[in-house]
């Protein structure tokens, strides 16, 4: 909830608890464990909240999902297999970082097949052009524009 | 009676925006000066009693007039004036009016001082300013009245949201709207354009302009969002790709892509068809980040669909408008005149290849806020899309860009000599390739990507040195011809420098806080000593205090490195008994571009507290890079070319007259 705050200010009403997220008693002894943990933490959605990892939240939920996550690694689980239980648990929605499957593969292509389609586009834009230049440089004036340019021509000597 | 007399002004505006809409297009058609100057005088109007109608807002909020809805809400009678006046921004019906109120006061702008504008071109800008105002004075009187009264006046107001009574919140919103309503301007000149079917030279003179105006604005609303959330909301982020920052960050994106393809515009008369497509699209995006945030559809699509009659409201306003105005621009844009050939190497190609990496980033974003609604409305599939998506998806891309960014000022127009740049940038290049091998081996091993990134960021600044080195001779002529050529530089070449070395300077702010950032946390009880990043802070003790609206306890750390003794920090937490909530006030201590950051959480049984210290190296460095950005907005708008625009015949005559 917090985060939609840090967005734009005026614009929502919701009471902020300002509470910390990750407390100091839940801290693995081990400093490579816990630095897995909030590895992990970063990456994992707390599910109440406003696009917030369990990382930054302080919702009871995240707390929850923290010791859990912790309880996890501590048993001698790999990233992957927690973040496998959680799946399992709660369902992609709890990814903040969505897996390339067939329902987010457009969300993972879109970048560089955009960035392709536009270079493509670019560049057959820019032969085109080319050619069509260099035809539009060599044509000589319509017999409809010679007209035209002669009257303007005129015009403009009699009014001197 | 304040409040009917705002109310009776909002309608007024509404009328006089209706026939701001019809009579300007009427008399473009039938070529009458008469009905076309009638947007003039209108637009004035309407910006009269659109600004009285905010005032008596503000004057409610100020009077602390409990009997209408808004103020009840929002407000408390021992609320610092500030707050008071800030609140009326700091909720629904009172940011629409801020919103409706900056609309008013750009075409106001316009009306006034567009007078070298062609006469239907300005009635058809005009008209076009007022078919939005209408859709958001109706969107305002009929779903989110800010002048509704209470049948019984409470006696005390409900207070507003203590996370939002700072002075970020005086600034923030008002920056942020003047930068999306700003850009309304290019997109009804864009509108007007594709009516009367010709793009000429005033066009561009006049849109560039205005796209910067707002471009800055919305430059600094982020920056200072972003801060603000970085003190405020207590866990030292600054930016978290959330839904509403993306809603600004998209506008800004496809505003940078716009202000760089008018530039082509305006220089080389190229890429016209496509500055007005971008128009459409900024402004747009602005419309939709209103959208997003205002309906609650982020919230959750529930909420949206419990409550619909705002989102809705909106949602026809977006369609309406993003729809009507592509359908013009494909049913007019194939008949615009297309001018000015290049070659791809050229300033007009790296502008090019700009705007497809910036159009780009910004169909990231676009696809990372909506995707997620997209697939639970259309497949019940819940997902998530958060930071570690756009690290992965949208930092390559600027990272891309970032290394194109000092080859394009260096091109010349039309046909370029990329060898030639690359080797008057090959200084550039080695200071970000030493500084890679500096900070690499520092902090020996260690993730090579953050070496790379700040030799990066020091490219693009050294890339943007050089720049203004080459055009004034620096280093080749003596050195005061090279000051007198500095002094000869357009502003708008000294700004377009420095905003592009704001860029690389706010990446290496970026890298450095998030690479190297310390963090400590720990219950500690006074005299407890933390050591973070070589800095001692001792808690010397808490204390409770008392506040206009809130009480506070403040605990007191004292800070040394080594045998100094630095200063005093006072961090503390705040409880508002009205709402009873509470926030974190983190105390910083700046050193140099780091700080360091102290925030509070809860006390425990035994009187120890939970305490958060970061140190933030270079973190400052992530808001200098904006505002030197924004500052380099500024001077190219000084630029005594856009400030000119096109010759006054009447005045230079009088000048001629001679002297009695």
């Amino acid at each position: 909830m917090r985060r939609m705050m840090a967005a734009i200010v005026a614009l929502v009403l919701l009471a902020a608890p300002a509470v910390h997220a990750v407390q100091p008693d839940e801290i693995m002894s081990d400093p490579a464990k816990e630095a897995r943990a909030r590895e992990l933490s970063r990456e994992l959605r707390c599910m109440v909240c406003q696009n917030q990892s369990i990382d930054d939240s302080d919702a009871p939920l995240a707390r929850d999902l923290r010791l859990l996550v912790r309880e996890r690694i501590a048993a001698g689980d790999s990233n992957s297999q927690v973040v496998d239980f959680l799946v399992a648990r709660y369902g992609e929605f709890v990814l903040l970082k969505p897996r390339f499957e067939r329902q987010t593969m457009l969300l993972w292509l879109l970048a560089p097949l955009l960035l392709a389609g536009g270079g493509v586009a670019l560049w057959w834009q820019n032969r085109r052009r080319a050619r069509s230049g260099a035809a539009g440089a060599a044509s000589p004036l319509t017999p409809d524009e010679e007209a035209r340019l002669a009257a303007l021509m005129s015009d403009d000597a009699t009014s001197r | 009676m304040i409040a009917e007399a705002g109310h009776y002004a909002l309608v007024l505006a509404l009328a006089l925006a209706l026939i701001q809409s019809f009579v300007p297009v009427i008399g473009a058609r039938l070529r009458d000066p008469a009905l076309m100057n009638v947007a003039r005088s209108t637009a004035l109007a309407q910006l009269l009693f659109v600004g009285a109608s905010f005032i008596a807002l503000v004057t409610l909020h100020v009077i602390s007039d409990f009997s209408v809805a808004n103020v009840y809400e929002n407000s408390h009678s021992m609320k610092p004036l500030i707050y008071k006046i800030t609140g009326v921004w700091g909720n629904h019906e009172g940011s629409m009016l801020l919103w409706v109120s900056i609309l008013a006061l750009f075409g106001g702008l316009v009306a006034a001082f567009g007078n070298n504008l062609p006469l239907s071109l300005r009635a058809h800008v005009l008209a076009v300013q007022a078919w939005i105002a209408s859709a958001f004075y109706l969107f305002i009187l009929i779903t989110s009245n800010p002048f509704l009264r209470i049948v019984n006046p409470p006696i005390e107001g409900r207070d507003l949201n203590p996370v939002l009574q700072d002075i970020g919140l005086a600034v923030h919103p008002p920056m942020l709207y003047l930068g999306y309503v700003g850009f309304s301007i290019s997109f009804s000149f864009a509108i007007a354009a594709l009516i009367e079917g010709r793009i000429d030279a005033a066009w561009a003179r006049w849109v560039r302009p205005w796209t910067l105006v707002a471009w800055i604005f919305l430059t600094l609303g982020i920056a200072m969002g972003s801060y603000w959330a970085y003190y405020e909301l207590g866990w030292g982020g600054w930016w978290f790709w959330d839904p509403v920052e993306n809603a600004s960050l998209m506008p800004w994106l496809a505003g940078t892509a716009l202000l760089h393809s008018a530039l082509v515009m305006e220089k080389r008369d190229a890429l016209k068809v496509w500055t007005i497509l971008l128009s459409i699209l900024t402004f747009s995006l602005s419309l939709l980040g209103t959208f997003l945030v205002r309906s609650g559809v982020i919230t959750s699509v529930h909420a949206f669909a419990n409550d619909p009659t705002r989102g809705v409201f909106i949602l026809l306003i977006l369609c309406l408008f993003i729809g009507g105005s592509l359908s013009l621009f494909a049913a007019r844009a194939p008949s615009l005149k297309q001018g000015g050939l290049f070659a791809p190497i050229s300033r007009e190609g790296a502008l090019v290849l700009n705007n497809l990496l910036l159009t780009v980033a910004c169909a990231v974003v676009l696809f990372g806020t909506l995707y997620p609604l997209a697939m639970e409305v259309l497949f019940d599939f819940k997902m998530s899309v958060g930071a570690p998506f756009y690290n992965l998806s949208f930092v390559p891309l600027f990272a891309l860009l970032l290394i194109a960014v000092p080859f394009g000022p260096m091109l010349a127009w039309k046909r370029g000599d990329l060898l030639g740049v690359t080797q008057r940038l090959l200084a550039a290049g080695v200071a970000g390739l030493v500084v890679v091998a500096i900070v690499w081996a520092w902090t020996r091993g260690g993730s090579a990507l953050a070496p790379l990134a700040i030799g990066l960021g020091v490219f693009v600044v050294a890339g943007a040195a050089t720049d203004l080195a080459e055009r004034t001779g620096l280093f080749r002529l003596p050195f005061v011809t090279a000051l007198h050529r500095a002094r000869g530089l357009p502003r708008s070449t000294w700004g377009g420098a420095l905003a592009h070395a704001g860029l690389g300077i706010a990446l290496i702010g970026v890298v450095c806080e998030t690479t190297w950032n310390s963090e400590y946390i720990a219950t500690m009880k006074p005299n407890d000593v933390a050591q973070v990043a070589g800095y001692d802070l001792k808690l010397d003790g808490l204390l409770e205090r008392q506040g206009p609206n809130y009480r506070e306890m403040v605990a007191q750390f004292s800070v040394s490195r080594g045998r100094d003794a630095l200063s005093v920090m006072t961090p503390s937490k705040r409880s508002f008994t009205t709402r009873g909530s509470s926030t974190t006030e983190a105390a910083l201590l700046t050193r140099g571009a780091s700080q360091l950051y102290i925030s509070l959480g809860d006390v425990t049984a035994d009187g120890a507290i939970a305490v958060r210290i970061y140190h933030k190296p270079m973190v400052l460095l992530i808001w200098w890079g904006p505002v030197l950005m924004a500052f380099g907005g500024i001077l190219s708008l000084s630029d005594r070319r856009l400030r000119v625009g096109a010759p006054k015949p009447a005045r230079a005559k009088q000048r001629l007259q001679p002297a009695e």
